[in-house]
């Protein structure tokens, strides 16, 4: 029997008038606008933009706003609003070799053509707490050098120069990259689907399984062969032209993963690759989904399986933290039937335990 | 003949090819200005949008491998056919209606042979800011560039 209940209509209402006006907070204060949340609290918009899977700097910006700083729920936000847009189609492949470089370190190589370039980084900063930013300080303008005008070759082209690391990831003729968008996910899952769940998924959960890939959870070894920050081309075929055109740029980080193998009947040793791909800057991000990748990959290397890490299943169907949050949060909506039933059961249960009891205790006596 | 034809095709797509990129990447502020400046301003009738949708980005496993679908982008697009027929299609990321309307029109009146002069015109500027921007970014970014150096320690 299912009992529908009614009511809670004005309770709703009035809370959701309670939640403008402490989202608002201190009327005293300047509200924030979007301009300013793109330019001074940028990454937060960049993972909503990721874990939302939508490049939009100005609705990412909105919906952190709207959430009240709340990530998961700004993801949540625009996510539900992606579902109201026509799909206009697929674009070409984002060429990050002819990325317009911000950053590019690598840590498996340290002179190399392009060279380390840190970029806005935290790295080697000391973490501590910088009072001038408590106050609106003048910010110096950055220094500037004249380049070499040398291109940023990509790590994985100067390893594949000697035959030592496996190519890029090829997947059988004819193959067409899945959309988890379009079709349910099924398992097991093909390197691209994967890739596209994983550019999507949650950041803490991924970071926590690349983690847990370097304490032995799955034995991967792995190397920062490179990351790379900057700027890429979009560019969407037009039908009714005849040719492709660019629709501009989108920020994007690449994390090359560089991890061993020990070769195997098919193939001689070689260094395999994890990769990761993330819109907007977001080097952990990348780096997790890129040990993350490599992992999953345990089944084509014959590796054993033996770690959370290496189980697709179990990492693809928990790592969209919509999806994840939406069954957790449930939780807290009225369940007073489902509830009611196991309490009339429990009771049950428990008059049948202590009966048992009472009869059982003049035999524990004897 | 043929070839020669075909190849004259191919410029001109490059060229189209050229300028509708360069017309995405222009700011809602300079294709306006461009627009109020032109002592001709063409009636515009729109054939589709403006409209907001999808673009799924994708990548490529390993960065040049199979492609995958990485996630998708907003774009705003519109055409327009002017008075002698010209269709014009404009497109942009985002969600500005207004500015792929204004990229459409030059795109129309880029393929008038009459007036593709004034097109090229905003083109050059749009195309001498971005290298500007570009240009700056790089040196910023090479200011960071690590310089190495070894430091020889003890006796030899």
């Amino acid at each position: 029997m299912y009992v529908a209940v009614k009511g809670g209509e004005a309770a709703i209402s009035n809370a959701h008038r309670l939640l403008a006006d402490r989202r608002r907070g201190d009327r005293s204060l300047p509200a924030i606008g979007i301009e300013q949340i793109v330019a001074q609290l940028g990454l937060a918009v960049d993972r909503v933009m990721a874990e939302a899977s939508l490049y939009d700097r100005a609705l990412a910006a909105l919906a952190v706003r709207q959430a009240r700083g709340d990530m998961i729920e700004a993801i949540f936000i625009l996510r539900a609003y992606r579902t109201t847009l026509p799909r206009f189609g697929y674009s070409k492949p984002v060429e990050t070799g002819d990325m317009i470089v911000e950053r590019r370190v690598s840590a498996t190589y340290k002179d190399l053509p392009g060279g380390q370039l840190l970029g806005p980084t935290f790295d080697y900063t000391h973490r501590l707490l910088d009072p001038s930013l408590l106050t609106d300080e003048a910010v110096e303008a950055p220094l500037e050098r004249e380049e070499a005008g040398e291109p940023v070759m990509r790590v994985s082209d100067i390893l594949a120069g000697e035959g030592l690391v496996e190519d890029d990831g090829s997947l059988p003729n004819g193959h067409i990259a899945g959309d988890l968008t379009r079709e349910p996910l099924e398992f097991p899952m093909a390197r691209d689907l994967r890739l596209q769940a994983l550019a999507r998924g949650d950041e803490g959960f991924l970071l926590a399984l690349g983690y847990s890939t370097q304490r032995g959870y799955a034995r991967t070894h792995p190397f920062v062969g490179e990351v790379r920050i900057g700027a890429v081309e979009v560019e969407l075929d037009m039908p009714e032209l005849g040719f492709a055109v660019s629709l501009g740029r989108i920020q994007v980080t690449e994390c090359q993963m560089i991890a061993q193998f020990k070769g195997s009947a098919k193939n001689p040793p070689q260094f395999t690759r994890g990769y990761g791909l993330v819109f907007g800057q977001s080097e952990r991000k990348a780096m997790a989904m890129s040990l993350v990748d490599r992992a999953l990959r345990a089944e084509e290397f014959g590796e054993d399986i033996v770690a959370p890490a290496q189980d697709e299943e179990f990492v693809i169907s928990h790592s969209d933290n919509v999806q994840a949050t939406g069954f957790v949060e449930h939780l807290k909506l009225p369940h007073y039937v489902d509830f009611q039933a196991e309490l009339d059961l429990v009771r049950r249960m428990r008059r049948e335990y202590e009966a048992a009891q009472n009869t059982d205790l003049p035999e524990a006596a004897e | 003949m043929a070839s020669i034809q075909k190849s004259a095709e191919t410029a001109a797509t490059g060229d189209r090819q050229r300028a509708m990129g360069l017309l995405a990447k222009a700011s809602r502020a300079e294709l306006q200005a461009a627009f109020d400046a032109l002592d001709d301003k063409p009636a515009a009738q729109p054939v589709r949008g403006p409209e907001t949708g999808l673009v799924m980005v994708r990548g490529r496993i390993g960065g040049g491998g199979a492609p995958f679908n990485l996630g998708e982008a907003t774009v705003a697009r519109a055409s327009v056919r002017l008075d002698d027929g010209t269709v014009g299609h404009g497109q942009a990321l985002g969600t500005d209606g207004a500015k792929a309307r204004l990229a459409a029109i030059f795109d129309a009146l880029f393929q008038q042979p009459a007036r593709r002069a004034e097109v090229a015109a905003l083109l050059d500027a749009v195309a001498a800011r971005i290298a500007g921007e570009d240009a700056e970014k790089a040196r910023q970014t090479a200011a960071t560039r690590v310089d190495f150096f070894t430091m020889v320690r003890g006796e030899d």
